[in-house]
């Protein structure tokens, strides 16, 4: 049994937070000077220059590149022969998200209740979600995920009968309907099977994927790279003010399901795609 | 093509922007996004006057990260636009002329703007390192209690916007898309 503190992971998550909204992922950069390569929209090379340019100030100043600093949202994986000592996981996690918000000056954007929408100053609670795994470490997976892009994901539950084409016809409305209000160009998270629930979170797991690496399963790598090629003839393009560069990237995951059901979930992800990972014990 | 525009906005700027063109903003803007909006409509129904003269300014919807010691503002990129939908035909009914965020407005704002000869500029939403750059001074003037959704007062120099809704019912998220859409299509054969 190994054991890993209540402190290290303090410690830890209170960098991730601060990390993520400071430094952009190597894998989103390299994707914006793909995309500056190849968009043929001047407004829209305009637009992505400007992201560059962007990321490169707030990693120099260390500033969050976006002023919705996000909800913090976890996947842990926990290995089942580690043991969290001095304190309960979720607590830890939080302590280390309210100290990591308020040092960064991040913005605080967590309210108590949906109805009475008061803040809680601290910008928690975060979302996590635990995975039991084998082994004696545990890893956690980090993004600041932004209000825009999260407000415009949807979910469905399609027939059976709709197949392949009544899945990508879906994911398409999903991203035209989004236009730019996710802050184009995207990150495009999908989750195809599962139940109600696992759909959406499936879809959610999708964005951690680093952007440019596809599925395993070759027919899945298939159609995330269909779908790619789909969204971006869509033209919406750099804030949807039109362009060849809609998507950088199309994730999916998918599950077991149930013999009358095919539920779809889009998660869609905006250009500030904010993830760190640490392994911890 | 680039224009420069100072700000507060008169009658010939207004009519000199069409949906596409890229603007540098210099000058006063104010901001206000969800809270704000709805603590002004509310005063305005009570009769109260609002906390600002809205004559031929420009708001601005954001709510930055808090300012770090020795910064004039923290992160200050644009919110999406289209909560404010409700409340916004009233203002422009006030005077307001301009509006900058980001993401698409309702047919009954888009209605107003033409009716009230005024424009909306879309912000880069996610650049708002590099916007707050252009942001050198910044004033809380009301609803202090609001938090980062207080209504304050920015002088800006060279903030950079493209011209999403104009006056003349121009629309750059329809027309951008569709142009790009049948090129793409075109490339198909
Ligand atoms: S959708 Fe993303 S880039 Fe746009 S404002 Fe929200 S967090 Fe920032």
């Amino acid at each position: 049994m190994n054991e890993v503190t209540y402190e290290e992971i303090v410690r830890n998550v209170q960098e991730m937070c601060q990390k993520a909204n400071f430094d952009l992922g190597e894998d989103v950069y390299a994707a914006f000077q793909e995309a500056l390569s190849t968009e043929t929209s001047d407004t829209g090379k305009e637009i992505l220059n400007q992201l560059v340019e962007n990321a490169d100030i707030a990693t120099q100043d260390r500033v969050p590149m976006c002023q919705d600093t996000g909800t913090a949202v976890f996947i842990v994986e926990l290995g089942q022969d580690c043991r969290i000592v001095g304190g309960n996981l979720i607590d830890a996690i939080n302590e280390g998200v309210a100290k990591g918000y308020q040092e960064g000056y991040l913005r605080n954007s967590m309210i108590y209740d949906p109805l009475n929408r008061k803040n809680t100053g601290d910008n928690t609670p975060a979302v996590v979600h635990i995975e039991l795994v084998e082994g004696n470490s545990v890893t956690l997976h980090m993004t600041a995920k932004g209000g825009g892009a999260e407000n415009m994901s949807r979910m469905k539950m399609l027939k059976p009968s709709d197949g392949l084409e009544g899945i990508k016809k879906y994911v398409l409305h999903v991203v035209e309907e989004a236009g730019p209000n996710a802050c184009p160009p995207l990150v495009v998270g999908i989750g195809v099977g599962g139940n109600f629930e696992r759909c959406t979170y499936l879809a959610k797991k999708s964005l951690f994927r680093p952007i440019g690496e596809r599925h395993a399963d070759e027919t899945i790598a298939q159609l995330e790279f269909e779908l790619m090629e789909d969204i971006n003839r869509l033209g919406i393009g750099p804030q949807g003010m039109g362009g060849s560069t809609t998507a950088l990237d199309v994730k999916i995951e998918s599950a077991a399901c149930h013999i009358a059901a095919l539920p779809v979930a889009v998660n869609l992800n905006c250009h500030a795609s904010r993830h760190q990972t640490v392994t911890l014990g | 093509m680039q224009k420069s525009i100072q700000l507060p906005l008169t009658k010939k700027d207004v009519q000199s922007l069409k949906a596409g063109d890229r603007v540098l903003l210099s000058g006063t803007v104010y901001t206000a996004r969800d809270a704000a909006h709805k603590r002004m409509i509310e005063q305005d129904q009570a009769g109260e006057p609002l906390p600002i003269e809205l004559t031929d300014q420009v708001i601005y919807y954001v709510g930055p990260t808090p300012a770090k010691p020795g910064q004039v503002i923290g992160s200050a990129g644009p919110t999406t636009s289209e909560r404010m939908d409700l409340y916004t035909p009233r203002l422009l009914e006030k005077g307001l002329k301009g509006m900058i965020g980001k993401g698409h407005r309702n047919d009954a704002v888009k209605k107003a703007i033409v009716e009230n000869g005024a424009v909306y500029f879309g912000a880069v939403g996610g650049a708002a390192a590099l916007i707050s750059r252009s942001i050198k001074s910044s004033e809380v003037m009301a609803y202090a209690d609001l938090g980062t959704e207080a209504i304050r007062r920015l002088e800006i120099e060279n903030f950079p916007v493209v011209v999403i809704n104009d006056m003349y019912g121009g629309d750059v998220y329809e027309e951008g898309v569709s142009t790009f859409k049948k090129e793409a299509a075109e490339d198909q054969g």
